[in-house]
């Protein structure tokens, strides 16, 4: 920066000025939506989480309480679809991150001698996101039934079990995360990998690193905010997902996630605090583990 | 933190330093606190546990000539100009423009969009709207529903006599039946040149994991039942019901039934995924007409169930008269048979069938559409549950669909 040189005139650091009115006046919709829209949804989820059943009431009736033992119950009853969300979800980022790091290196460091390829390739990663991804989920569903060209060819090779299936599996649910979920990890991969400095792995080359050492101690650690960003925008909404793993899709009764419960116990069930409980589980745990993954991966502050 | 040096960039430093001083300090704590009290009033305001009755909306029909019906999709005549011709011929007798609104997929998902506008007594946006019997009966419960004026609906003289008194609504009070169907077991033409008989042959080793079930309890476990000789009218408990949960889910978890859906298990008797299936009556007409004749219906041996779609009015609508003018038209004969030969569903109208016979006297002999006695003979309702069965029963048919 250009006026660094006068600052270091400055020994003094300046004193913070008084917190001007005008700043939370400015500060004042932001939150106030945050309030009414974050902290009061927030507030009365953790409240229906602790609702009571009410005396003699109907199905769905409750009342507010301090039943904690909601989520002793929920956890008790679910632990298996608790531990099968994170699985999948850990599964499903695991294979995007893959799948993506080649592509998103191609895109990005090696096809930078052809700029037009390069963005036909992102048109490429991006563009599944113009159609909506239900009716591309459903399509897959169809491409994948037992019936379908695919399946009946593996069964003819072999490769497939004549009486296995693939819709209804947790190869498939975790199949339909992965897909889904893979322009999320490629995307943040991309944008860390096409600023990378190729001085730097010339520089590793020179001082006798073999290319998998320069990939591991150069490539890796320069490209850890797109692999942090990109695991996180792939495991969070992975593990809450609800869609993929859904009966209706490709799920089967033996591959339902969290989200899932959570739905059936709010509409079905109405047991509104179970659902809320299981709201409040997967939330926390999703920020317990995303806070030590990013601790851990000691990126903290590109964050 | 603090023991680390200031960076040297200017902007920086002072940042920090702004931010070191927005530390805890006994304002904030008051701010924070005030903003979470006011979260807990604004969350307090949210419909919790009210369990009051509602009242109903103040009836302005008189001058005000609109409706608006919500329905499921598929459910009414409809011309290839999307327009409903049942309805525009409603609309130039009685001057009452109706808005026709597909808003309801799922008894479950419009509940829940609906509920807590219902628990306080405000207009859903729906004056009338057509729900199967047992969410009919929650909301008769609940007091979401208006009480019908049967002078407004004289032609309900034309109501099937089997459904002028069901459990949930005796002398219906509140409901009228619009459609009804069967539940039933349906297959594969092709792949299952003998067809199946009963439910029991679902369960038959040839078919392993290319069965599929409904995810409406009561169709499901109703069929399950009755094949286990459980008459489901009548009166039944918890021992019959587990026995038929356990018969359920021994064959889910064996990989005999492959998956439990809703209305998307059509899609899976397309794909062939699944060759035979517990199914609606009125989707496999619609299925054969439209992807080719391959598949067959049935009712079991041992009985299928029986369920009906019902008019209501929900308590917040300010347009009751004209719901009922709406009702009063559809119990035409007539008009009952011009819908019932689009929609393929039973219609509860007597003299319908007479009538049908002038549009297509194949169609008055489907007994699918116009069944007569020895066919309903095998239908059953299931009885209504009360709200600790409702839950209980509910629970235990979802463990199943939601696995461990």
């Amino acid at each position: 920066m250009a006026f660094a040189a006068f600052a270091t005139a400055e020994v003094q650091p300046q004193a913070p000025r008084k917190k001007s009115r005008i700043a939370l006046f400015l500060l004042l919709p932001g939150i106030l939506y945050l309030v009414l829209f974050f902290l009061t949804p927030l507030v009365s989820l953790v409240l229906t989480s602790l609702q009571a059943p009410s005396e003699f009431g109907d199905i769905g009736q409750y009342d507010y309480a301090f039943n904690w033992q909601n989520y002793v119950d929920v956890v008790e009853a679910y632990w298996p679809h608790i531990l099968r969300s994170f699985g999948y979800a850990l599964a499903a980022t695991v294979l995007a991150l893959a799948f993506s790091y080649p592509l998103a290196y191609f895109i990005g460091v090696k096809a930078r001698r052809w700029p037009l390829l390069q963005s036909l390739m992102l048109v490429l990663v991006i563009a599944p996101f113009f159609i909506s991804f239900l009716l591309r989920t459903l399509a897959w569903k169809q491409i994948l039934s037992d019936e379908s060209f695919i399946i009946t060819s593996l069964k003819a090779l072999s490769l497939m079990a004549p009486d296995a299936h693939f819709t209804g599996t947790p190869f498939a649910v975790i199949f339909g995360l992965t897909y889904n979920f893979i322009p999320f990890m490629t995307l943040p991969l991309y944008t860390t990998l096409e600023r990378l400095d190729l001085r730097y792995l010339e520089a590793g080359s020179d001082l006798y690193a073999n290319p998998f050492t320069v990939f591991r101690k150069v490539t890796i650690p320069l490209s850890m905010p797109g692999i942090v960003a990109g695991t996180l925008l792939t495991f969070i909404p992975a593990a809450g997902d609800y869609v993929n793993a859904s009966r209706d899709f490709l799920g089967g009764p033996d591959t339902q996630m969290m989200g899932n419960v959570i739905e059936a116990n709010f509409l079905v069930l109405l047991n509104y605090p179970a659902a809320a409980a299981l709201s409040i589980i997967l939330m926390s745990a999703i920020l317990v583990l995303v806070g030590v993954y990013v601790k851990r991966s000691g990126t903290e502050d590109l964050l | 933190m603090s023991t680390r040096p200031l960076p040297q960039d200017p902007m920086i430093r002072s940042l920090i330093a702004q931010a070191r001083q927005s530390q805890l300090n006994r304002r904030t704590l008051l701010a924070g606190a005030g903003a979470g009290a006011t979260a807990l009033a604004l969350a307090a305001c949210s419909t919790g546990g009210g369990q009051a009755k509602p009242t109903a909306a103040a009836d302005k029909s008189e001058t005000d000539k609109t409706l608006n019906w919500a329905n499921w999709a598929a459910y009414i005549d409809e011309d290839e100009d999307g327009n409903y011709p049942t309805l525009v011929r409603f609309t130039e007798e009685t001057g009452i423009e109706v808005n026709y609104e597909v808003a309801v997929d799922d008894n479950n998902t419009y509940y829940g969009k609906v509920k807590d506008q219902l628990a306080l007594g405000k207009d859903i946006g729906a004056d009338t709207v057509c729900l199967t019997d047992w969410m009919v009966g929650r909301w008769i419960r609940f007091g979401y529903t208006q009480e019908l004026n049967h002078d407004n609906i004289p032609n309900l003289a034309n109501l099937t006599p089997a459904l002028a008194d069901p459990d949930f609504d005796p002398g219906r009070k509140f409901s009228v039946p619009w459609q009804g169907g069967f539940a039933g077991i349906a297959w594969n033409k092709e792949a299952i040149p003998g067809g199946l008989a009963s439910v029991s042959d679902l369960w038959d080793s040839s078919l392993k994991g290319r069965v599929g079930v409904l995810s409406e309890m009561r169709d499901t476990m109703g069929c399950i039942m009755l094949d286990m000789g459980v008459d489901i009218a009548g009166d039944w408990g918890d021992e019959e019901y587990t026995a038929a949960i356990e018969v359920l889910r021994q064959q889910v978890e064996d990989g005999q039934v492959r998956n439990i859906k809703g209305n998307s298990y059509l899609e899976d008797l397309k794909s062939e995924d699944t060759l035979a299936a517990i199914v609606w009556s009125g989707d496999i007409t619609v299925l054969n007409a439209e992807a080719g004749d391959k598949w067959e219906f049935a009712l079991p041996s041992a009985g299928g169930t029986l369920w009906n779609d019902n008019f209501l009015v929900p308590v917040g609508s300010p347009r009751k008269t004209n719901a009922e003018t709406l009702i009063n038209y559809y119990y035409e004969p007539e008009v009952a048979a011009e819908v019932a030969a689009w929609v393929n569903y039973i219609t509860p109208v007597v003299g319908a069938k007479e009538a049908a016979v002038a549009i297509d006297p194949e169609l008055a002999e489907n007994q699918l559409i116009f069944p007569n006695e020895e066919t309903l003979s095998q239908a059953h309702i299931f009885r209504t549950l009360s709200g600790a069965e409702e839950q209980k029963y509910q629970a235990e048919f979802q463990s199943i669909l939601l696995g461990s």
